[in-house]
């Protein structure tokens, strides 16, 4: 039914862009700000699921549970840009191939 | 519920090809304009299916705060030079034309939003926000955030403290060459010290190091 937005239709964005943020995590040879914020949006996604679970369960847990998936997304984009600069201050570059002094 | 559904299918193709472009383009800051895009568009889902304090506060904690750091962190390394060094430089125009266009999306969605505002009643079956009583969204939502929460909640203020004590710890740098206070060499200072008394020969002074 293409009036009858249900939960599944939600389900189904949050997974398409979940799955756009980790292909963008393989896919990026650019730098690492841009796999910070795949990660971002990899959180939006679930962020996303929670809320739909939480409105179409009617359970404000999901959405208490959002809020806190909110938070330590702040917090993980505030550390990882200060290891990013602290990087950049110490090699000149934050290209992902250069990336390899831990041989990983 | 045709609204509805209009409204969820135009914001959610925004949302998924904004993430689309955050991946695939070329220069880093317009991956986070669309990244402001695609959070400006799900906080606007947010609100059409009735979490408004969520996508209000998305709003306001990742357009505004972590959008910004991105975008500060981005134009602070220079990393767009680098990139355009490497592949054809094309000059003011090119960054002039992409931030219109996301500008003037986002522009468009909150045009819908307000235009479809006389259908909200359409919306309010089912957002079902009221899950029980008569009370808002906030105000139910701060009703168990600040009572069966209260630690989860607290806990989350201690996370967002030690980030903020790492990411000083991490970038701060010692600089030479500055003169700081030292508070206790200061009180400690006595007259023993910090007074000598010399005797002046005369027609020659004190020498002063």
């Amino acid at each position: 039914m293409i009036n009858e937005i249900g939960l599944s239709h939600y389900l189904i964005l949050a997974a398409i862009i979940f799955s756009i943020g980790i292909i963008g995590i393989f896919l990026n040879r650019k730098n690492v700000i841009v796999i910070l914020m795949c990660i971002e949006l990899i959180l939006l996604s679930v962020n996303i699921n929670l809320v739909s679970f939480s409105i179409f369960l009617q359970n404000l847990v999901g959405q208490v549970f959002s809020m806190f998936v909110l938070t330590v997304a702040a917090a993980e984009a505030a550390i990882g840009l200060a290891i990013i600069v602290v990087y950049y201050k110490n090699k000149g570059s934050i290209d992902v191939d250069q990336i390899n002094s831990m041989k990983g | 519920m045709l609204a509805h559904s209009l409204f969820f299918y135009f914001f959610s193709s925004i949302a998924v090809l904004a993430a689309i472009m955050v991946v695939v383009s070329k220069n880093t800051v317009y991956s986070v304009f669309f990244l402001i895009l695609d959070f400006v568009s799900i906080s606007i889902l947010f609100i059409m299916i009735g979490a408004e304090f969520l996508g209000m506060i998305m709003l306001i904690v990742y357009v505004g705060a972590v959008a910004v750091l991105f975008l500060f962190v981005v134009m602070m390394l220079n990393v767009t030079e680098q990139n355009a060094k490497k592949s054809f430089r094309k000059g003011l125009i090119n960054n002039i034309s992409v931030g219109t266009i996301v500008g003037a999306i986002i522009f468009l969605e909150l045009l819908v939003v307000v235009g479809g505002w006389k259908y909200k009643y359409n919306f309010l079956p089912l957002s079902a926000e009221n899950f029980e009583e008569k009370i808002s969204n906030t105000h139910a939502l701060g009703n168990i955030l600040y009572t069966d929460y209260i630690y989860l909640f607290q806990v989350s203020g201690m996370i967002l403290l030690v980030a903020m004590i790492g990411a000083i710890t991490l970038t701060f740098r010692k600089k030479e060459n500055v003169k700081r206070q030292n508070y206790f060499e200061q009180i400690q200072r006595e007259k023993s010290s910090g007074v000598a008394l010399v005797d002046v020969e005369p027609n020659k002074g004190v020498k002063i190091d």
